[in-house]
Formats: structure tokens, sequence, C-alpha cells
């Protein structure tokens, strides 16, 4: 009978559409299978998950049947068979549950073959799952139990007792699978019609499957309740455009009503909104499913894995009917499965640890999903052993993640963010499950995309929980439209969390940090962005009559402030994705058609974020492990004297900074109008310790670093010069003390950097205005090209201080979109080696991108190399100076500038 | 430029051209990549894209990626009033900013010639050949080509 099919089937090539219904239909049926069936396990005696399971085979089995599936139809015949045996009162076993599941695994991978090879059924005998199951169910095969009421008591001991008394009765058991056999016969006639049909009269391909179907619909037990229709998505997303074009129509309507008082259309538009509005409603929730469905495979899951792993595992589900968007559904299927498969792998620990931490030995993950202000949160818990926050501080430190010093300094809250990043796993064994250290930063990446965010928390030995929020959807938004400089953005509101107004004497307060804007906002200190100079448009800083207008925003836990010139109003936008060649743009998201009809772009928060936690240093400690893995490249060798300034330790400074190091007497230096002086090489020059702990010597020689600026000269008393070494060093610039610029690891220790800027600040600050050129004068706008932070924050004060207006660049990328926008600029410093485009592919394409010709190009580089120096002039350089060779560059800069002026004059 | 035109109802498309000016040259669209020609109003700058996106419009409820086409080129920006042309490619809608709209031509392909061999080559990236009309020259746009080096030039910058 099979071969025959086989063979008749054969020349189909093309799965006709009956029998991808019957695929689509039955892969679902058998996920509800495998959750029913689990639900059975723990609850043998209920008749109604019994019937439902049953019902559930039966159908694959009548459809395959009918379809000509005979492989298929033989073992859901069998399975149906050992069902039947729980059905009529036969107590179930695990060991038999594990045969049925077995047996719908194989069915799936039936089914998948089938698909895949074009409705062909896959040769092959399953005598041995058949077997077993005939097995199964002859074996102390119980009678059809009559009467079910006893049942109900689910009393064990009554059970065993029927189960005795009912031995005999296996007549009716024989007959009941004779019914069976003749059912699978009934629908056989059938299906050499369906077969030959192709073969014979093609063309009447698509008519005949659908007169077939409709009888096997009828038949069909589940058919009677279906009040549903299968519409393909593409219909559904085409239906849902044209919604979105008709909510922006709408809006471009209300807004012209609201222009024009006296409107007749006012009453018809307002019907008109309202309908529409419903109708958007409407057509969103054809979208929404229940996140249950992204559940069905998870209970199936955990218990395959329990078995694997010798754990009792229960999962428990709550808001499974919660309704969210089919297309982020499938987007976080397989970050949930794998946090579950995480939870019951590395969460929860064995029975034995569990009674020895004194835990029932079942381990309970908990999976909960709600709605809470347009988002959706799902929770992933479970009450295992909780992160080791240990293991991670040590994993965090030999991934190079962060250094010993700063992962010493950070809550365990912030470690735990670790476990997101790449490569990053705790598990000491890989196991089949997890352990290979790909998965959770996987896991934050297919959330994020999707605008949620995934956060952890966990407490030693009471569980881990793992926090999920996602929009409900990503199609329309609520968003406030905001504008900076004469254009207006949209700020999505499910990231906003408030409007501030800045002003003088308001009690929130911005201040500066070493160029860092933050703003004090009750106890938090907030990083600021200013959108306008991020986003290439000008800089509109402090112009502000009634102060700065701040929009305060959170994204996962970091909070920063956006600064904008006003705020419009909220709307409902239709998100349009950008065109391909705009999507790179990271802090884009979309666009928009606002109600004038003018496009407008969405700006996107986990951009503004990522470009705050890079920013923002140590102003909010969630972000610090953000920026400290941002900055973890940021690595270049170079000379440091280490000296002793107090009891805490060493402090560094970069040797090239130092002038001189002298030793002076104590009784050289004299106080002047309360400030130490001493006369060194015929002038006065102010002195300084480097901090309060530095010991005031009364005699004796005390070592004195020398520092020079132009014709300012200043002495910094330490208490003992320690050490030179070159070393490659990556600075943290996460220090809140203004005298020092960060911490770095040298040699292993942690070792704080001293800002010589501000050391010169303070020694010249105002008594001694020893007039330099003329510092105040604007010589001309400098763009400050470097990748590394230290070499920056080491720059720019010199260059500013030097009456140079400075904008600073991370990347040569950015200067190139900095210099394309527009700002003009004097001339441009920039690093040679630097990540990504180098200081020479900088410059070629400054001069042949960007034909800025005149432009000067002045490159910093650490080694005189001729063949560099010759290959920088090739691309285009204007001049070469030593990596802080200060006054080579400002030497470099005056040139230029005396350069500018004879242009000027001429 | 009479001569050249042979005549517009010609049975093929194939070398029929809607001839722009940018920067005082003329060049020629093939007719077929041209889906509309039209004056672009409110364009809104798309803040970091590269230079030669000048930003998108909303045309009847597309959005519409601007090129400016000058700067593609090289050439300084213009002040004349602009026109733009519309082409589509793989479901997204471009539209090539340019300084006016001339003639759709139908040119007989004797008078089609390779690229001088001295062309700029920011020129030649953009254009297979010329068309040598009566008194000047027509250079063959290929839109495929600025196109592909919009997206080239975003990954690069």
């Amino acid at each position: 009978m099979a071969p025959a099919l086989q063979i008749h089937l054969n020349p189909v090539s093309v799965m006709d559409d009956l029998l991808r219904e019957f695929l689509t239909e039955t892969g679902e049926s058998l996920d509800v299978a495998d959750g029913e069936l689990l639900k059975l396990e723990t609850d043998p005696n209920n008749r109604d998950i019994l019937n439902s399971i049953f019902r559930l085979v039966h159908t694959i089995k009548g459809t395959c049947g009918f379809i000509g599936l005979a492989r298929l139809a033989r073992l859901a015949h069998a399975a149906e068979t050992l069902m039947d045996e729980f059905r009529n009162g036969r107590p179930v076993k695990s060991g038999a549950v594990d045969l049925i599941l077995r047996t719908i695994d194989r069915i799936k991978l039936i089914l998948a073959e089938i698909e895949r090879s074009d409705g062909v059924e896959p040769p092959g005998a399953d005598e041995d799952l058949i077997s077993a199951l005939e097995a199964e169910a002859a074996h102390e095969a119980p009678a059809p139990l009559p009467a079910p009421a006893p049942l109900a008591k689910a009393e064990p001991a009554i059970v065993v007792a029927l189960e005795r008394e009912l031995l005999p009765g296996e007549v009716p058991l024989d007959e009941l699978e004779r019914m069976f056999r003749e059912t699978a016969v009934e629908a056989r006639p059938k299906v050499p019609t369906l077969a030959a049909a192709p073969t014979l009269v093609p063309h009447m391909l698509a008519a005949t499957p659908e007169a077939e179907h409709a009888p096997a619909t009828a038949l069909d037990p589940a058919a009677a309740a279906a009040q549903t229709i299968r519409v393909s998505v593409s219909v559904l997303e085409h239906l849902m455009t044209m919604v979105s074009e008709l909510v922006l129509t709408r809006n471009q309507l209300m807004e012209i009503s609201r222009r024009n008082e006296d409107s007749d259309y006012k009453s018809p538009l307002q019907r008109l909104s309202t309908v529409t509005g419903e109708l958007q409603e409407a057509v969103m929730r054809t979208r929404m499913q229940p996140i249950g469905n992204a559940w069905q495979k998870l209970p199936r899951i955990v218990r395959d894995l329990a078995h694997e792993l010798g754990k009792h595992i229960e999962l428990e589900q709550h808001g499974a009917e919660t309704e969210l968007d089919r297309q982020l559904l499938d987007q976080i299927k397989d970050p949930l499965t794998h946090m579950v498969r995480n939870s019951a792998d590395h969460g929860l620990e064995t029975p034995g640890m569990r009674r020895l931490a004194g835990k029932p030995e079942k381990g309970t993950i908990r999976l909960s999903a709600y709605h809470e202000g347009g988002h959706v949160i799902i929770e992933i818990s479970d009450d295992g052993r909780g992160l080791d926050v240990a293991r991670i501080r040590a994993k965090t430190i030999e991934n190079g993640l962060c250094s010993e010093a700063d992962a010493a300094r950070m809550t365990d809250a912030q470690l735990y963010r670790f476990i997101f990043h790449a490569g990053f796993s705790t598990a000491q064994q890989v196991t089949s499950v997890s352990g290979r250290g790909v998965g959770m930063d996987v896991v934050r990446c297919n959330i994020e995309s999707i605008g949620g965010t995934v956060d952890v928390r966990s407490k030693r030995g009471e569980g881990t929980t793992f926090t999920i929020k996602i929009p409900l959807t990503l199609a329309i938004v609520p968003a406030l439209i905001v504008e900076i400089t004469g254009e207006r953005f949209a700020l999505p509101q499910t990231s906003v969390v408030e409007l501030v107004r800045v002003r003088g004497d308001s009690e929130h307060s911005l201040s500066f940090i070493k160029h860092a804007h933050v703003l004090r906002l009750r106890d938090r200190l907030l990083p600021i962005i200013d959108l306008g100079s991020v986003m290439g448009l000008s800089c509109h800083w402090g112009e502000h009559p009634d102060g700065e207008l701040i929009v305060v925003m959170q994204v996962g836990n970091q909070r920063f402030g956006v600064v904008v010139d006003s705020v419009l109003h909220t709307e409902e936008i239709v998100v349009k994705p950008l065109a391909s060649v705009l999507r790179g743009i990271s802090l884009i998201s979309g666009s928009t058609i606002l109600g004038d009809g003018r496009v407008i772009m969405i700006i996107d928060p986990n951009g503004l974020s990522q470009y705050a936690a890079a920013r923002s240093d140590k102003t909010d400690e969630a972000s610090k492990g953000e920026a400290l893995a941002g900055t973890a490249a940021d690595s270049n060798k170079m000379s440091l004297l280490l000296c002793r300034a107090g009891a805490q330790g060493i402090k560094a400074v970069p040797l090239a900074l130092v002038t001189r190091l002298e030793e002076l007497d104590a009784g050289e230096v004299e106080l002047l109008s309360d400030r130490s002086v001493a006369q060194y090489r015929g002038t006065l020059i102010p002195i300084l310790y480097a901090n309060d702990e530095v010991e005031r010597k009364t005699s004796g020689k005390q070592p004195l670093l020398i520092f020079s600026e132009g014709e300012r000269t200043m002495g910094l008393f330490v208490d003992q010069i320690v050490d030179i070494v070159e070393t490659e060093f990556e600075l943290k610039l996460s220090s809140g003390a203004p005298d020092i610029m960060g911490g770095a690891i040298i040699n292993g220790t942690a070792t704080e950097v001293l800002d010589v800027a501000h050391f010169m600040q303070r020694a010249f600050g105002d008594s001694f205005d020893i007039p330099v050129g003329h510092p105040r004068e604007r010589n001309g706008r400098l763009l400050l090209v470097d990748d590394n932070a230290f070499h920056r924050a080491m720059l720019e004060p010199v260059l500013k201080g030097n009456g140079y207006s400075v904008t600073t660049c991370t990347s040569a990328t950015e200067a190139l979109v900095k210099l394309s926008g527009e700002a003009r600029f004097d001339a441009v410093v920039s690093e040679v080696d630097m990540r990504g485009i180098d200081g020479i592919g900088f410059a070629e394409r400054v001069r042949s991108e960007l034909h800025m010709h005149d432009l000067p190009i002045i490159a910093m580089a650490s080694g005189r190399n001729p063949d560099s120096i010759e290959r920088g002039h090739l691309a285009g350089f204007t001049d070469y100076v030593a990596k802080f060779d200060r006054n080579g560059l400002l030497a470099a800069l005056r040139e230029f500038a005396a350069h500018e002026d004879k242009e000027k004059a001429a | 430029m009479s001569a050249a035109v042979v005549n517009l109802e010609g049975p093929s498309d194939a070398h029929q051209y809607v001839t722009v000016r940018i920067g005082g040259q003329l060049f020629g669209l093939p007719i077929s990549a041209v889906n509309e020609v039209f004056v672009p109003d409110r364009i809104t700058p798309v803040p970091l894209a590269s230079r030669e996106i000048d930003g998108v419009l909303n045309l009847r409820g597309r959005i519409v990626t601007m090129i400016d086409m000058r700067r593609l080129l090289g050439l300084k920006d213009g002040t004349l009033a602009r026109m733009a042309v519309g082409i589509e490619r793989t479901g997204e809608a471009f539209a090539l900013l340019i300084d006016g709209i001339g003639d759709v031509l139908l040119l007989d392909p004797s008078t089609y010639d390779s690229n001088p061999p001295n062309l700029d080559e920011e020129w030649t990236q953009f254009s297979e050949g010329v068309h040598r009309l009566e008194g000047e020259l027509l250079v063959v746009l290929d839109v495929e080509r600025v196109l592909a080096a919009i997206g080239g030039a975003r990954s690069a910058a």
C-alpha cells in the first residue's frame, strides 16, 4: 500500500496546497500535543487532557491516512492505540509518555523531510517505535474502563484496584483496534483519487485538492470550533501599510482643520478620525498573538533538559495570553528558548545540591509576561544558585573587558551585566546545553534589535531573574516631536522619562566635569547629550534665555539628558524604514511623515545611549560597564613617570609632559600672597603639591616635577620619584577628582594619572596671570582627531589654552562627517595611528573626497619614521609633529595661522 | 541638437534619453530608468548621512532619498532652482537632484562613443559613454552605478 502511494505521489514535484496546509496544521497540532503530554505526566488522571491528546493524535492519523502518508499514519495509529489505553483508564506512566513523545518527535522528523522533498514521504521504517508502542499497549494491558467516575476521584489506590479488576477485558481493546484500522481503510479510497488526479489531469491540480479538502475539514473534530480563517501574512502586512497611510492622511487633514477654524469638515472629520483610530487598532490586533505561542515549545525543552541533566524542574507559566506583535514574537522566540535553557542548565542546581542548600529538590523556572506602559515585560526567573559574582569578575578581567581595579570597584549589578558580552560564559563545563560562551550576547543583540532591553537581577543562592522589556509593536509608536536648530526630530516616547527646563535659578543645574556636561537632577547626575552637535548640526549651548530644555531619556538602566531647542507636541507616528543606504546611521532608526507632509527622522534611543555611555564616564554608574568596554581597545605605548604622592600610592605623569625633574630645598620655597613660589632659573615659578598628603618638608630636598607650557613654568612637589616605564596602557577616564585624569593599570598596579593641565590651571588660574601671546584671542577653529581618549584629553586644554576653539573627534569617520558638515575649520590636528581609517587614509579622503585641498592637516605621530613622513606628505599632511611635542604643534599651528593671515592680507 | 533627434515616437526606447543639466553639462538618463520628474519641495536633511545624500522628502506618501548629483560628480554646489528625477531600485525610491530638465531625445547609435580616455575618473565611474550631439556632448549616466556609488560611499565613510 505504501509503496504504491509513493509512486503515485512522486510525479507531483510541487507540493500541492492541501499537503502544505496539512504540514502547517499538523505542525501546530504536534506542538500542542507536546505541551499537553507534559501536563498529563504531572496530572495523569486528568480526563480532559487525555481526551484532547487523543483527539490530536487521532486527527493526525486521520489526515495522514487521507492524504496518503502511510508511514505517518501507521506511526500515529500505534500512538493512538496506546493513548486510547490511557483514555480508558490505564494509569499514565512516565515511560509511556516518553514513548509517545519520541513518536511525536519521529513524526515531526518525517514531516520536515516531506516538506523538504516537496511532498514525498521519506522511505524508512518505524518498526522500532511501533513495536515499542504496541508492546506498551499490550503490556499489562488493562481493559477499557467503562466507568470514568472513580477516576475523577483521582485516588491512586482505586486506580490500581480498578486496573487489576479489569484485566480480563482485552476483547474490547481488539475491537477498538479494528475500529481504528477501519477508520484508516475508510479514508483510503479517497487517497488514490487524490494521488492520481495530478497525474491524470494536471490542470485540475488546483481544483482537486480543494474539493477533497472540504470533506476533510468536515471530518476534523476540531473544525466545528474554528471561528478563524487563515490569512497570509503578506495580506496583513499590506493591510497594515494601507492603514498607516490612512492614519497619515487623517493626521494631515486634522492639521489643516486645526488651521481653519470655521470648517464644515470639522464634524465628519472627527468621525473619520475616530473610525481611522479604531480601524488602526483592529488591524493592529490582527498582528497580535499571545506570547504563549512563543512559549509552546519550552515545556518540552525543559522536560528533556531535566532528564538529560538529572534535575527536577518545574516550568511555571504566567500571562501566556499577553499579546504582542507577531513580528516581535518571532524575534524573541530564540532568545527566550536560550534563556530558559540557560536557567535550567546554569541556574538550577542538581537535586543533591538543592537538598544541601535546604531547598526543595524540584527547581522552578518561572516564565511570566505582562503589559506595562506600552511595553511587554517578560521575566524568566529561577530559584537556583544565582550568578557567581566572583567568577564573573574573574572572567571579566581574564577576557580583558575591564581592569582588575575597575572590577573591584564595580557593584554586583554592574558585573552581572557583563554576562551579556560576547564570548562570555561562566559555565566551567561545556555541556551540550550551554557553556560555549555564545548566547547571552546574541540574546541581547536580538532583543535590542527590536528596541527592547534585557536586564538581570540575581541573589546568591536564591536565584536569577532576567527581565526583557520590549515594545508592543514596532509599526506605530508614540513619539515626542522636538526641534533642534530648526529641524524636527521624533523621540520615541517609550524612552522619554521627563522634560526638565534648567535655568540659572532652578533646583536642577547643569555642571561641567572636564568638558562633560552633566545634569544634576534631584539626587542623580545624568550625562547630557547636545543633540544638535551630535547630529552634526550646530551647537546651541547656553544660548537660550529661558535656560536649557532637556529631555530625560532612559534606555535599559541608563539615564541621560538630551538638549533640545523646543518640544512641539506628541504624535503617534508610523515608522517608515530608512532607505538601505541610510541604515548605517546609528543615531537614526527610521523616518516618518508628519501631519504637514514633512518627513522627519526618528532618533534611536539605543544609539543615543551608546553615545552617552561612551561620553559619560563616571556620571552614570550603570553605563560604566559599557564605557569601559568601549575604551578597552584604546591603547598605546607611552613613557610614564611614576612617582609617589601621599599614602594612596603611585601616581603617573606622561613623561612627555614633564620638562625637568628637580630636587628643591624646602628652604627655597617662599610664600607670596598665600601661594608657594620658588626661584627657578632666574624666574619665580608657582609651586604646588600633588595632593594634600604630600609631605610638606620644612628642611631638606624634595623631588619637584617641572611643567612648562609656553612661557609658563610651574613646579609640582611629590614624595618620591619611583621609576620611568614605557608601557602599553589604557586610560580609564573614570575619576571624580579634578587633579586626576583617570586610572590605568601600569605593571599590574592600579595607578592614577595626574592631570597636568589641571595643575597648570591652578597655578596660573588668576593671580599668576602671565601673558602668553593672547590666549583669549581666537586663533582659529581646530578639529582634533584622535581615537585615544587620553591624548584628546591632553591636547584639548593645551590648544584651547592657546586660543584655539577645538572640536574633538574620536575617529576619522567622525571627523570626515564633521568636515563635510556646516562647521568650518581652519586646521585639523590628526593622530596618525588610529583604528579604522588611520591618519593617512583620513588625509587622503579629506583631499580627494571632500576636496579640501587647502585645509592644513597636521599629523601627530609617535615615531619620526622618514618613510611614513613621506607617505603622510603624499597623502596630504601639511606638517608632521611628534606626539606630545606641544611646542612643535603650536609652532606648526602658528605657522599655518601666519600663512592664513598672509592669504587674507593678499 | 535637433539633427540628432531622429524620431520621438521611435519603436524602441533603447536609445531614448531624458536629458538633464548638471553644472552646465548635458547628461542623458535612459528613459526606462526614469519614473518621473518633479520639483523637490521641503527636503529633510538626514544628519550624519554621506554628503551626496541631500536628504529625504515625502512624495505622495513615499519617502524618497534625494541624491545630490552635483556633489556626487564633484561639482560645486549650485544656486540654480533644482529639479529632481525619480528613479526606483529594489522597491526603494530615489531621486537625482539636477539643475534642469531638457528634452527627451531619441539618439542614433551611430553618434555613440565610449568615454574619452581623459575624462575625469570621477565621471567615468558613472558613465559608459557619450553621444555626439550637434554643438555639444551628452554624457550617458548609468543609474545603477550612481546608486551603487551612494551605497558604497556610505560604507566607506
